[in-house]
């Protein structure tokens, strides 16, 4: 039997981590890093980290995830990693040659105190650094917040390193998307096209982790922020960041490095969080917005319509990263439904407050946890059932166990492989979402229900 | 034939030209390192490779890291062992069911496969030490899980904070009264997966084998060392053995549960698979318990048969024999067609194998059934041992990045040691052929002048399918979608993308059958669109010129 071990009685537990509903800071930090065009990402610590980081991002893309690492002996976890940077960066600019290098550390690296600006100082003044070339970091210790954290470090590198400002304010948004697909990337950049407004997303995964099949592997893809891109970011408008944990604090560094105005949002997941992010657009760029976009929110509020009777009351069990979740809870809630548990690995208050506010009418004994796990979450779902599951694709295991129709949703999904295509933000992304769980629930049903209850139409 | 294999090997790119390639961008220092690494191959006398030795940073290794050869190959697969990964919680979470190391326990037993389960360091651990947070997570295991026995592994920061591991396991097992054995792999130990399956080979060596002298009841009992399941490679292994009568004890370690570790020690025979992973405690059993160990291989219709005979004539039964004869004929014929079908289709095919420790060697024999050419393989991790063959071992010199890894110094069990043979009968069995102990090695079988690669890097892959253009590159998940990419398929032999089994001979069925699906698959020839095969047309009522020039166009190219 599926996860047998799983029983309803609830023992406590405060240092048994079990089936944890998060992973580690570094991976969302390489993530982040294949966001910039022309950038190799490196990983500062043992080799089976990156190991492990690109095996992970890979089984989710299903697309190549190329990174370097400086692959600590015990020697140099003793004695520090200078000698394996220098090595490191010396074969990457010579046999992979990318523009800029983005470092980030490992527990290994961050527990011996391995001074990185210093390392990347020594590089540039030793010339290991060819002229023209460029290396960032971010410290990301595994033992502190997740790979969201990991992520937002990244991002905020970006800002650190590479946002410059020649005093000219340009005709341009900042978007910071926060942990995203490729896909989702990409409907952002479709929306704000159709708005007409000129935006510098950073990261930006689209055309590196959604690559047609064309017969030729290219190292780096024509996708990415570019580093012009990235420099001009101190004279934007204002800058659009997405998601608490990701992107506030790449855009509060922006708005300390050149006051570059900061709207705080929420990911557009949904009726309410897209109406806000095109609101946003057309208010910070002073744009109309376009009768097309109008009809896709139209489509969307039809949908709902068609569907309500069957989404309605039901309960949903929801497990993801803290951005993702706190958007599509809200979702949820536009569609009737009623979120019961819900769940982030990653630790921060601002979960529990959050999610807490949209549910305080709708689902008032909701149970709401930052910091906690699948196994928890199971044990729930055992003294008090749902309707559906929504999460990544550990959840599987949870839907089997206890005949639950299940969605997948947000990082990683390792079963299926539309999710670097298809997004789940904006109108259409929610559609999307809609019929996944509509699908999910009527197989359900089909596959379960009385054979005299067997329903042509639905 | 002979004439025919000599023009295919000619028509090969000479491969001292492709490893000057290979080695050109690198800086001095690398260069000198990675010389050592890519050779040009002789099976009579097979060239001294620099195995076994540090990854060069940035240079994009396929190798991962020592603690997940312990507890991502050698110990997760162990079913009803709960183990709990000591450190922040990315290690644990990355090998929580990533490898299909299957498992079917029997009703009532545990399988705490499904789990991932960690201590989740946080930032205070690190400064003020793991050790209560580690008690209490154990504490809490066994009082959720009631498990047999509970294993510790150690992840980086471990080592370097000074968590005392081992100490912890022993109040721990005085307290809860199971047996709780820690592993210290932390990861930058050695300087791959390796020194991991060493270090589980001892801990396993010392606190579980041994535990329980309970002996099967069949006539002939056997071990399979160095199995691990994926895909269900080891059922097929065991339905086959079942057939010709002969019993397997304990699969180390592909759906096994502690039990079974526990008196493994009983068998007849160890059998051993891969190597690299457990050679250490093949050798160790040896010593200790009088079991003789012999090499070999499940992967390929002709070396499973090899393989069965092999151990038939150990035990030396004439009547297992002739089971063993009539079994591997049955097999035989009914693979037959499937083989014929997929060779006539395929045969002369070039392939490369580039995959852990063990499958770029045993998949060739897979591949030879089926006539297909193997142009280059290399491990990740493996020993100069397993490349160029037991005998070199004694020359095998620890470099300082793997010298503190523990060698146990095993002897003879004053009670237990029973040589399972006699020295006269060895010595005759080995006159008769059959070799103890022993391992020729991946070199000894490739052709002349192929490339023999260790720990290959992301460089050397593309310049190898540039210009080898193979029609198969074996290798794992890092490199697939890199490989394809190029229009190359690309088969992984790390999770057998998610198929298999291919062990034994309805495996190797499923292996030609794979095969013939990767290299017939129409996917290929729709790369590059049609308008980038026909000449563009000025101007669209010229229709029937166009489709004139077309066919010209196209018998041009052909």
């Amino acid at each position: 039997m599926m996860l047998q071990s799983t029983t309803a009685e609830i023992k406590p537990r405060s240092a048994l981590r079990v089936n944890p509903a998060k992973t580690c800071q570094p991976i969302g930090a390489l993530y982040a890093a294949l966001g910039i065009h022309g950038c190799m990402p490196h990983s500062h610590g043992s080799q089976g980290c990156c190991a492990y980081h690109r095996s992970h991002l890979t089984r989710h893309y299903k697309e190549p995830v190329v990174a370097t690492t400086s692959s600590f002996t015990e020697g140099a976890s003793v004695f520090g990693g200078l000698a394996n940077m220098t090595q490191a960066l010396t074969n990457i600019f010579s046999i992979y040659n990318p523009d800029i290098v983005a470092v980030h550390t490992t527990c290994l690296s961050e527990v011996i105190g391995d001074d990185i600006p210093m390392m990347i100082k020594k590089s540039y003044d030793d010339g290991i650094i060819p002229s023209g070339k460029l290396v960032i970091h971010a410290n990301t210790p595994s033992f502190v917040g997740s790979h969201m954290t990991g992520f937002s470090n990244m991002t905020k590198a970006m800002v650190t390193y590479l946002s410059d400002r020649n005093g000219s304010t340009k005709n341009q948004l900042n978007l910071i998307p926060g942990f995203i697909d490729p896909a989702d990337m990409r409907e952002l950049k479709r929306l704000a096209a159709m708005m007409n407004v000129n935006i510098v997303m950073f990261p930006d995964t689209s055309d590196v982790l959604d690559l047609p099949q064309t017969g030729i592997y290219k190292m780096y893809p024509k996708g990415g922020v570019s580093i012009p891109q990235l420099k001009s970011t101190g004279d934007s408008i204002a800058t659009l960041a997405l998601g608490h944990f990701a992107s506030y604090a790449a855009a509060t560094a922006l708005n300390d490095k050149w006051e570059v105005t900061n709207a705080f949002l929420e990911l557009p997941i949904g009726l309410g969080p897209t109406d806000r992010f095109i609101n946003a657009l057309r208010n910070y760029a002073g744009v109309d917005v376009p009768e097309s976009i109008v009809q896709e929110r139209g489509r969307l509020l039809d949908m709902i319509s068609d569907m309500q009777q069957y989404f309605h009351g039901k309960r949903v069990a929801v497990a993801g990263d803290n951005d993702n979740v706190i958007a599509l809870v809200q979702f949820l809630t536009e569609l009737d439904m009623k979120p019961v548990y819900v769940i982030t690995g990653s630790p921060g208050n601002h979960f529990e407050t959050r999610v807490g506010e949209i549910l305080k009418e709708q689902v008032p004994d909701a149970v709401i946890k930052q910091n906690t796990d699948l196994f928890a979450l199971h044990q729930w779902m055992k003294n008090g059932p749902v309707d559906l599951i929504i999460g990544n694709t550990y959840c599987k295991y949870i839907a089997r166990a206890e005949n639950t129709p299940f969605v997948r949703f947000g990082f990683p999904i390792l079963d299926r492989m539309t999710h670097r295509i298809f997004p789940t933000v904006g109108y259409m992304g929610a559609i999307r979402l809609m019929d996944k769980m509509f699908d999910a629930m009527m197989d359900h049903k089909d596959r379960e229900c009385p054979e005299e209850l067997f329903e042509l139409v639905q | 034939m002979s004439e025919q294999i000599k023009t295919e090997a000619t028509s090969l790119p000479d491969p001292t030209q492709v490893r000057e390639i290979m080695l050109e961008p690198y800086p001095a220092k690398t260069k000198r390192k990675r010389a050592k690494q890519v050779l040009v191959n002789d099976p009579e006398t097979p060239p001294k490779i620099g195995a076994n030795s540090r990854t060069v940073p940035g240079i994009i290794t396929q190798r991962g890291c020592t603690y997940a050869g312990c507890r991502g190959v050698v110990m997760g697969p162990v079913y009803d062992l709960l183990q709990i990964v000591h450190g922040p919680v990315g290690c644990g979470f990355y090998a929580w069911l990533s490898r299909r190391n299957l498992a079917r326990p029997d009703t009532g037993e545990s399988n705490f496969l499904q789990y991932c389960m960690n201590t989740d360091m946080q930032e205070e651990q690190i400064v003020f030490g793991g050790e209560k947070k580690l008690k209490q997570a154990i504490q809490e295991a066994y009082d959720i899980f009631k498990p047999k026995a509970i294993a510790i592994l150690s992840t980086c920061p471990v080592g370097l904070i000074g968590d005392d591991i081992h100490s912890v396991a022993r109040e721990m097992k005085k307290k809860l009264g199971i047996n709780i054995i820690g592993f210290s792999c932390e990861g930058y130990k050695g300087v791959s997966q390796s020194a991991g399956h060493h270090i589980a080979n001892n801990e396993v060596f010392k606190h579980i084998i041994g535990q329980d002298d309970t002996t099967d009841t069949a006539k002939y009992t056997i071990n399979i060392l160095g199995e691990y399941n994926i895909g269900g490679d080891a059922w097929e292994i065991d339905a086959l053995l079942k057939k010709c009568g002969i019993h397997v004890t304990a699969t180390l370690s592909g759906d096994v549960n502690y039990g079974q570790l526990a008196r493994c020690h009983t068998a007849m025979l160890n059998t051993v698979m891969c190597h690299r992973s457990i050679n250490y405690i093949a050798e160790m059993m040896e010593k200790k318990f009088g079991i003789p160990w012999i090499k070999i291989n499940f992967l390929g219709a002709e070396s499973t048969a090899k393989s069965l005979r092999k151990i038939a004539q150990y035990f030396g039964d004439p009547e297992l024999q002739t089971r063993v004869e009539e079994v591997i004929a049955t097999e035989m014929t009914a693979l037959q067609p499937v083989r014929d079908e997929v060779a006539a289709k395929h045969r002369g095919k070039k392939v490369a194998l580039f995959v852990g420790g063990s499958r770029a060697h045993h998949y060739q024999d897979l591949f030879e059934d089926i006539g297909m050419k193997v142009v280059s393989a290399g491990y990740e991790f493996a020993h100069r041992d397993d490349y160029e063959g037991r005998h070199v071992l004694p020359t095998i010199k620890i470099d300082a990045d793997s010298r503190n890894i523990e060698e146990l110094h095993v002897e003879a069990d004053p009670e237990r040691y029973t040589p399972r043979i006699s020295a006269e009968r060895r010595t005759e069995l080995v006159k008769e052929g059959l070799s103890f102990s022993e391992y020729e090695g991946m070199m000894a079988q490739m052709k002349k002048d192929t490339l023999v690669i260790d720990d290959i890097s992301h460089y050397e892959i593309e310049k190898l399918i540039e210009i080898y253009k193979p029609d198969l590159v074996c290798s794992g998940i890092k490199d697939k979608f890199v490989i394809e990419k190029m229009g190359v398929p690309c088969k992984q032999l790390h999770s057998y993308d998610y198929g298999g089994p291919y062990a034994s001979f309805s495996g190797a069925a499923n292996f030609y059958r794979e095969v013939d699906r990767m290299l017939s698959t129409k996917i290929w020839k729709f790369v590059v669109p049609p308008w980038e095969k026909e000449p563009q047309l000025e101007a669209n009522f010229v229709h029937n010129v166009r489709i004139k020039d077309t066919k010209k166009e196209t018998k041009k190219a052909a």
